[in-house]
């Protein structure tokens, strides 16, 4: 659930924890289960809270142990029977700079100060490989943040003496034993507690009043990082991304806009962001992630967007290249099966919320982060751990996804096709009425930019548009639309001129950003209804074919017009009979000018 | 901040924390009242309290609040302008 993925509300978390967890065990996901055993240094009972949350949310079932406060080393080294009967399948130890018990002191020689770290270190050591011979399991150990004040002030950190340099060599001795050793994992909280704050995290008031070595609020981040790796570990990564372009990959639309249009390279602060974030993901696939696209756009367009000279990424880099105007939940799920892995193991970024919102509708399981502005791309992605890195894996884990595979491919077939529930979900509501003086610079706008959905691509001059405006022998609309997620603006563009009893089209364009949406049907519905008022008997629609606008070649045959003739060079024209109209938006509620002024 | 807002808003925190929508408080509610306040949901309930009041308790008093009113004068007079 989205609450549970980054970045998250941490207070929300903390206050509604319980019912989370009663959403989520009630929600009929087959989980692993799994036993683990929490050594602790500290208070560790809301560190389980929120650990057994995000492992639910990640499709596994924990069952904990914890040891009496601080106890750890004891736990550690002599197991009760409890411990023993338990018999964990992963073990973690939850020690912080609270547990240093040999510290350095100012009148320390170099010899005493390195004799102490041994000690320190030894303690450790001597545990993990007690954990290890008894329970053949993976461990995870807490590395150690940085103390909160530094006696020595800057000299702290290069100072033998110094708690920061210390906390620093221990810390170093333990990357190298997780390095030469198999099924050793450090949680990394130095990283974490710098990152939330260290001086709020270390708030003294939480150790002194109830043992926590950090602060309550801290908690969750702390045990959404945790989780990343025993999620990891279990073999619940995800596999792929499946990559939207336009707004994602690059700034702009590259079907609209050109491939020298698109914002992508080291030209500006924008097209710097993206190409940050082109390498970013480059660099995942060097991790073994698989990169796919999902995108709407011709297929010749994406690929010639991904060919920009200034990018990072290029169309070799891409296992599958889905860029059509399918609906991209169906794309989403051929990914999975060409790819032979589960839809719910695949990454959806997409900048687009309405396009997220569909695919988590009618995909369990898969995950779509919140990519608001691309200069958050990265942080969010990489926050969320979906490709944390471990190299413990488990053939029968294996088998069990693919067994799941096939249940869940059933599953979701049988949701798929309920469309017009998605898009009443939206709770869209359109404003279409005649041109108001105050979007008559949007519509102009409009008129010029669009090239895709847009059947006569004729351009109109601001002097031009206000000929219009004024004339009476113009059936004008233009089309606003809002829904849940926020104000699209002013995204389609319809103009007749009347002749007697005819109305000629010469204009009929939307914004690419709410295909799909039925908005064309309520501007045609709209537009029926003017020809009535009007004495209108039929509508005359023209298409004439350029590069880029070939997915309206059969809109106005998707409206029910009567195609009456084509040329060789493709232009066509279409006729309708205004009195057999019958109207074709069930979706969007629609009001007029009156609504806004 | 009045008496009786202060109350609603306990209300709806206690409801949230102990996941329990049949606690209406009282000056007179002591941890006794509910079965899941022990010492460690107190946590939790004090750091909800001290965001949703935008107030923080002093140590000493975290541990010595006896009942609801205790904690709902201290809260009365912190949030005070």
């Amino acid at each position: 659930m989205t609450e549970l993925e980054y970045p998250f509300d941490s207070e929300y978390i903390i206050k509604k924890r319980k019912s989370l967890k009663r959403t989520l065990l009630a929600d009929g996901t087959k989980r692993l289960k799994k036993k683990i055993a929490v050594f602790g240094g500290s208070t560790t009972n809301d560190i389980v809270v929120y650990l057994e949350l995000f492992l639910l949310n990640n499709g596994i079932e924990p069952e904990f142990y914890q040891s009496e406060y601080a106890q750890y080393w004891q736990d550690a080294m002599f197991p009760s029977d409890e411990l023993l009967n338990f018999n964990p399948d992963i073990v973690f130890i939850h020690t912080t700079n609270r547990n240093i018990t040999n510290y350095p002191t100012t009148s320390d020689s170099k010899e005493t100060v390195n004799t102490k770290l041994e000690n320190e270190y030894n303690k450790f050591q001597q545990m993990w490989q007690k954990i290890a011979e008894t329970y053949h399991c993976p461990i995870i150990q807490n590395n150690f943040e940085m103390p909160y004040y530094r006696l020595m002030g800057n000299k702290d950190c290069s100072d033998y003496r110094g708690r920061s340099n210390f906390v620093t060599r221990l810390n170093d001795k333990f990357y190298e034993y997780a390095e030469k050793t198999e099924g050793f994992y450090i949680n990394d909280i130095n990283f974490i507690s710098a990152s939330y704050g260290l001086k709020a995290w270390s708030n003294p008031e939480y150790w002194n009043m109830y043992k926590y070595a950090m602060c309550i609020d801290a908690i969750p981040e702390f045990s959404f990082n945790l989780a990343n790796i025993i999620k990891s570990v279990f073999g619940k990564n995800k596999k792929a991304l499946a990559l939207d372009l336009d707004n994602t990959l690059w700034g702009g639309v590259v079907g609209d806009d050109g491939v020298d249009g698109i914002q992508i390279g080291q030209e500006t602060g924008v097209s710097q962001s993206y190409y940050e974030f082109q390498e970013y993901i480059k660099s995942l696939k060097s991790l073994g992630v698989i990169l796919t696209v999902c995108s709407k756009n011709d297929h010749e367009n994406a690929v010639a967007g991904l060919n920009h000279p200034e990018g990072a990424l290029k169309p070799d880099d891409f296992i599958i290249i889905k860029a059509n105007w399918e609906n991209k939940d169906r794309n989403i799920l051929e990914i999975a099966s060409e790819l032979n892995i589960l839809p719910d193991s695949i990454v959806f970024v997409d900048d687009n919320p309405a396009e997220r919102e569909i695919v988590k509708a009618q995909i369990k399981g898969v995950s779509a982060p919140t990519m608001d502005s691309v200069e958050n791309y990265i942080t969010t992605l990489d926050r969320n751990g979906y490709f944390e890195v471990t190299n413990f894996s488990e053939d029968d884990l294996k088998r069990n996804e693919m067994y799941k595979a096939n249940a869940q491919r059933a599953a979701q077939q049988a949701t798929f096709g309920n469309y017009e529930d998605y898009l009443l979900s939206l709770d869209m509501t359109a404003v279409i009425d005649d041109f108001l003086p105050v979007y008559l610079q949007r519509i102009t706008q409009l008129s010029n930019k669009s090239n895709q959905f847009n059947v006569t691509t004729k351009r109109y001059t601001p002097t031009e548009m206000e000929e219009v405006f004024e004339n009476n022998n113009y059936i004008r609309l233009y089309g606003k639309l809002v829904d849940k997620f926020g104000d699209n603006g002013v995204v389609s563009v319809v103009i007749g001129k009347k002749d007697s009893k005819v109305l000629n089209m010469e204009l009929w364009l939307m914004s690419c950003r709410v295909l799909k949406r039925d908005m064309e049907f309520a501007m045609l519905d709209r537009l029926v209804e003017r020809c009535r008022e009007q004495g209108i008997e039929t509508i005359k629609g023209y298409y004439y074919p350029t590069a880029k606008n070939n997915m309206v070649r059969d809109l106005y045959g998707r409206f029910g017009f009567e195609k009456i003739s084509e040329d060789s060079d493709g232009n066509t024209v279409w006729q309708l009979d205004v009195a057999s109209y019958q109207n074709k938006n069930h979706v969007i509620k629609v009001e007029d000018n009156s609504s806004i002024q | 901040m009045d008496t009786n807002t202060i109350y609603a808003k306990l209300n709806k925190i206690f409801r949230d924390v102990f996941d329990d929508d049949s606690i209406t408080v009282n000056p007179k509610t002591t941890a006794d009242d509910i079965d899941d306040w022990d010492s460690l949901e107190h946590i939790t309930l004090i750091s909800a309290v001290e965001r949703e009041f935008k107030m923080k308790f002093k140590m000493g008093e975290i541990s010595s609040m006896k009942n609801v009113g205790e904690m709902a004068d201290i809260i009365a007079a912190r949030t005070k302008l």
